[in-house]
């Protein structure tokens, strides 16, 4: 076993474990929002993790694969927040309104502005 | 739309032949000439085509101190993310888990739309935080643990690391 397999391997599953908890996040929150946030950040470096422990696998053989992972991994990194965020405001926008466990009012700092936009459609019609 | 400038046309004709050529070579990973040519006049066509589209940034991008404090950023963001992992994966393995979710608002002084979107999707990426909407200057982020709702402290709390660095690049 080269050196390359090990570091390779390593980071493969701590990618794998890292999903793992995703997943696991996903189940156990109790909202959308949260749900995201479980979802979108550890995915993100799961992902990552394990195309990097793919590519460093590969290096033995030739060093275009890393090259290719990491051009993989950038484009996770565009990506994941904007579908985040894009998910997140669209549950919004359909009323699901987040979960909050404290009871100070001032917590949901986007609702005001939510119900003055609902308002100036409501006039629109 | 607004009419662009020649000078506006052809800096970012140059800025996206660069970058994509950059993609183009990173993934062919070979400099035989016949692959530089094609990929070049590829490339070219693309960035021709997509001249309105791109909207992101001047030349000034590419200056020597710009690209060190891009490459600082990076390393910063990268910290972030490994951070922000483990903390999502703690608070899901803990049987209590540990949330006080909400959402919270700040002001960002950057100035143009891009620096703002690089600001919201590196939050995303950063410890306990989503963010939902940007109108104008004001971020609305949902934060899985809120520590203030006051909209300055929250500030110093998510993004002024963040904030300092991409003002220094886009400024």
């Amino acid at each position: 076993m080269s050196i390359y397999e090990i570091i390779g391997s390593v980071l493969s599953l701590i990618g794998a474990s890292f999903l793992f908890l995703g997943g696991l996040g996903i189940y156990r929150m109790p909202d959308v929002y949260n749900r995201l946030q479980a979802g979108t950040k550890a995915t993100t470096l799961g992902a990552m993790s394990l195309i990097l422990g793919v590519g460093v696998i590969k290096m033995e053989d030739s060093w275009t694969w890393i090259v290719k992972a990491i051009i993989i991994i950038v484009f996770i990194a565009i990506s994941n927040p904007i579908s985040s965020h894009a998910l997140s405001r669209a549950m919004y926008h359909r009323k699901n309104f987040p979960f909050i466990k404290s009871k100070d009012k001032n917590m949901d700092a986007y609702r005001e502005v939510f119900e003055e936009m609902e308002k100036k459609k409501e006039d629109k019609k | 739309m607004k009419s662009l400038t020649l000078n506006e046309k052809l800096t970012r004709f140059t800025i996206n032949w660069f970058f994509l050529m950059i993609v183009w070579v990173a993934f062919t990973t070979s400099f035989a000439a016949q692959e530089l040519i094609v990929g070049g006049i590829a490339t070219m066509l693309i960035s021709f085509f997509t001249i309105p589209l791109f909207t992101c940034c001047t030349l000034k991008l590419l200056a020597p101190k710009q690209l060190f404090y891009m490459s600082y950023y990076l390393i910063i963001f990268v910290r972030e993310l490994i951070k922000s992992n483990v903390d999502v994966a703690r608070r899901v393995i803990t049987p209590s888990l540990p949330i006080n979710p909400g959402i919270v608002k700040f002001k960002s002084e950057l100035p143009t739309d891009f620096a703002k979107m690089v600001l919201a999707n590196s939050i995303t990426l950063t410890p306990g935080t989503l963010s939902i909407d940007i109108i104008d200057d004001t971020f609305y982020i949902h934060w899985i643990d809120v520590k203030t709702t006051d909209p300055e402290e929250a500030f110093t709390e998510i993004a002024e690391t963040f904030e300092k660095i991409l003002l220094k690049i886009f400024k």
